[in-house]
């Protein structure tokens, strides 16, 4: 211990006793007020623990004196929020929303806060960018079942598709031509090569001939004559490019033997009027949209003018 | 342990209260560069704010702002965008090498002169020794009980440095934000809460920082001295006492008593009672020394009245030091000041500058940045054609509104429209409005044939319809589904 500390002749000031290959450390006192900062904040980290919780004890922490929480902050923020958007709900719910895109900026809105809806409530089917996948419709594309204005889809979103128990919803249901007997194997095939020839993925053929008879006498009731459908009872067009359950020959197999029954939640039932909207304003942003009049040469919709994005 | 006597204990010395340094009035060549420096530092400060700039209508009438609102800096005819970020990159570097320059060639010129503690201080001080009086009378006054006198001169002290810190912060918020409206804004309670907070913070650091800490914060705070040492060299000129001269230190009387015996110093501690940080520097380099050069106009008036030569304390450099001592001449000031190691510094630094300056003399004011939508990456449309889209964002740096053209290079029957119009309506090209000093974002739809390659390569351009020379292009790429069933 004790061993007497050096004085560094230059300095004056003492070493603190250790020496490694030659060289020592002065022993240079700390100043005063370093001291005083120090308790500084030990006091105030005192204060921070009596004030906020922050003691573990046996089944929580100590509540603190302020009663905070972060848990009430958070229902704070939330119900901030919520009367910050309250008005532009008022203002969705009070808009014809066929009239929607008259204003640039609800509709936007719209968009915005169906993109957050969409991401909680339509994801699981129809896919995080929408796209869907086999018997769940790709919502960015031009091509509707039961039409693609903003009404229509409003009215798919609130009454949902082939809901059971509720009479307005959309509903049709095609035969289950094998299945049921109404139509042989054979007969099935020559109705595939009529799809596939009506769809451009095949030349005409002689099964394709017969098929076009039995199509005619099974078919053309719902998806016409010529196999554009209808869409008042969400009949698809088999002769575009798109296929909701898919266009080759094991599909088309399947779905004329079978038959097809998609059915969509009637949201009307869990979300309210205005998210409704949001919903339908954002699945009809996505690309397809139909029945909106272009709008002037404006056309970008400015943002907050900041300039971060990834160039 | 230390037990808390231990703590206290003056003998252990674990701490320090801080020594009073109540330096001396002084005049020469260098208190009157300070005084200069000063000047032109403050009044930079102060001022700088003021001045207009006309922006037009969308952004405040000032010269310097910076407006973290909208994320723009302005400064005179240069205004940096986020993006262009590296201009201020850059200017940090300048400043950095700037640093290196100066104190490769004149030590620590920058703490001496222009460091924001070493301004304030020795404006306080100033103040101090209007109201206390000089050096002695400021020991005198600290010494002496708590009267009417003492308190009134306290208060009066206190409310000038209070007066100056509250000037200070409130000076600093005017560059964030347009001075004359910010000023109403502020006494009538309107602005932002953040400017009462930044001022609050900015008079208690000025005020306590200036009037009691002072080189406290240069010897324990500030980073500064320990890096500035790591640039100087023995070419580096630095205020040096020269003791080979100076020792042994002996009055006059006993140098006249016995002529040949003593050194030039008399003594008489007028470099240490002027110091600011309140060393002596007769004890060689160290780090409390900010090279202000104050005690080299004390001595230096010493030496005249006793009629030795000046420069007993002077800058020298430690080569100049060693020539000294050997009775050899100094290197000339010129080849101290340019030599391989400054000109390096300074041609990196001119360098930096040039090619900032070629940059932004260059720069378009228009700029198009696109962003292939990846969910989905193509879309397949009902007449066989893919329909791709791009996020786009479009930048108006001008401060005026104006009508971009878009563009594409060739990517074969492909058509364009945006989320505000259709495919009935979609071409070539699109026209879009975007306001002033701002970006407009939207959502851009390209329909192609799709037979074609799965992924084909073409660029988005962005021309100003008022002035085909102001464009921009961003390159991109189509895609479609592969073929197949
Ligand atoms: S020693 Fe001289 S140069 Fe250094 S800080 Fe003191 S007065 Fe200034
Ligand atoms: S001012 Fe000059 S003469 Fe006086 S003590 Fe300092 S070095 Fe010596």
């Amino acid at each position: 211990m004790s061993e007497k500390k050096r004085v560094d002749q230059p300095t004056g000031t003492e070493t603190v006793g250790h020496e490694w290959d030659g060289i020592e450390e002065l022993d240079t006192p700390m100043p005063r007020w370093w001291l005083w900062t120090l308790y500084a904040t030990i006091i105030w980290a005192i204060g921070y623990v009596i004030l906020y919780p922050a003691i573990p004890m046996l089944n929580s922490a100590s509540e603190g004196l302020l009663g905070w929480t972060s848990r009430g902050e958070y229902a704070q923020a939330v119900s901030a929020r919520e009367t910050e958007l309250e008005p532009i709900r008022q203002a969705l719910v009070s808009t014809d929303i066929r009239k929607l895109h008259g204003s640039p900026e609800l509709m936007q809105q719209a968009v915005e806060g169906g993109r957050s809806a969409f991401k909680v409530h339509c994801v699981q089917c129809h896919g995080s960018g929408a796209a869907g996948s086999k018997g769940y419709p790709n919502l960015n594309d031009d091509d509707w079942l039961w039409g693609g204005d903003l009404e229509a889809i409003e009215y798919t979103l609130i009454h949902g598709i082939r809901n059971p128990d509720h009479d307005q919803t959309r509903f049709s249901q095609m035969p289950a031509f094998g299945r049921d007997g109404i139509l042989q194997p054979g007969e099935i095939q020559d109705l595939v090569s009529h799809v596939r020839v009506l769809a451009g993925r095949e030349k005409q053929s002689a099964a394709a001939t017969r098929g076009a008879v039995l199509f005619e006498a099974n078919c053309a009731i719902c998806h016409g004559p010529d196999g554009t459908g209808d869409r008042t009872q969400g009949a698809p067009n088999l002769t575009d490019a798109i296929s909701l359950y898919g266009l080759d020959r094991a599909s088309l197999t399947d779905t004329i033997t079978n038959s097809r029954y998609g059915v969509m939640p009637r949201w009307g039932q869990r979300l309210d009027s205005a998210t409704i909207r949001m919903l339908a304003a954002y699945v009809h942003s996505l690309g397809g949209g139909e029945k909106l009049p272009a709008l002037e040469k404006t056309a970008a919709t400015p943002v907050e003018s900041d300039g971060d994005e990834q160039s | 342990m230390s037990s808390p006597d231990e703590i206290f204990d003056p003998e252990l010395k674990l701490y320090e209260s801080r020594k009073s340094v109540f330096p001396k009035a002084v005049n020469g060549k260098f208190r009157r560069l300070k005084w200069v420096i000063m000047a032109i530092t403050l009044a930079i400060y102060y001022v700088t704010p003021w001045i207009r700039w006309d922006r037009g209508p969308y952004a405040p009438d000032q010269a310097v702002l910076v407006d973290l609102a909208n994320r723009r800096f302005y400064m005179f005819g240069i205004e940096i965008w986020p993006h262009e970020f590296y201009y201020v990159a850059g200017m940090l570097v300048m400043a950095g090498i700037g640093l290196f320059l100066v104190t490769s060639a004149v030590g620590r010129a920058w703490c001496g002169y222009s460091c924001p503690q070493t301004v304030w201080t020795d404006l306080f001080q100033h103040v101090e020794r209007a109201i206390d009086g000089d050096r002695n009378a400021q020991f005198k006054l600290q010494d002496a009980p708590w009267g009417p006198k003492k308190i009134g001169k306290r208060l009066a002290k206190w409310s000038v440095w209070l007066f100056i810190a509250f000037w200070t912060g409130g000076a600093w918020i005017m560059y964030f934000a347009d001075a004359p409206t910010l000023v109403v804004d502020f006494w009538t309670g309107q602005a932002p809460f953040v400017a009462y907070a930044t001022v609050g913070v900015l008079t208690l650091t000025t005020f306590i920082f200036g009037g009691f800490m002072r080189e406290q914060v240069c010897i324990y705070m500030c980073p500064w001295p320990r890096i500035q040492t790591a640039m100087m060299d023995e070419k580096s000129l630095t205020v040096t006492y020269k003791d080979w001269r100076g020792e042994p230190r002996g009055s006059v009387k006993k140098a006249e008593a016995q002529p040949g015996s003593f050194g030039d110093c008399i003594d008489c501690n007028q470099c240490v009672a002027v110091c600011p940080t309140g060393i002596d520097i007769r004890e060689g380099p160290q780090i409390g020394c900010i090279t202000c050069a104050l005690c080299i106009d004390a001595c230096d008036s010493v030496m005249e009245k006793v009629n030795r030569p000046r420069g007993l304390i002077d800058y020298a450099t430690l080569e100049d030091a060693e020539l000294e001592k050997a009775g050899k001449a100094h290197n000339p000031v010129l080849k101290t000041l340019f030599r391989p190691r400054t000109i390096l510094y300074f041609s990196i630094w001119g360098a930096i500058g040039l090619a900032m300056l070629f940059a932004v003399g260059n720069r378009t004011r228009i700029d198009i940045s696109a962003n292939h939508d990846r969910n989905p990456v193509y879309v397949q449309l009902a007449d066989g054609h893919v329909r791709n889209s791009y996020t786009i964002n479009l930048r108006n740096m001008e401060n005026r509104p104006r009508d971009m053209i878009i563009g594409m290079t060739e990517l074969k029957g492909a058509v364009m429209w945006s989320n505000a119009g259709s495919r009935e309506g979609a071409g070539q090209t699109l026209v879009t409005k975007v306001p002033a000093d701002s970006v407009a974002r939207l959502r851009l739809y390209v329909a192609a044939p799709g037979d074609g390659p799965v992924r084909e390569d073409f660029a988005l351009t962005v021309t100003a319809a008022d002035d085909p020379e102001a464009n921009d292009i961003d390159e991109v790429f189509f895609e479609r589904p592969e073929t197949g069933e």
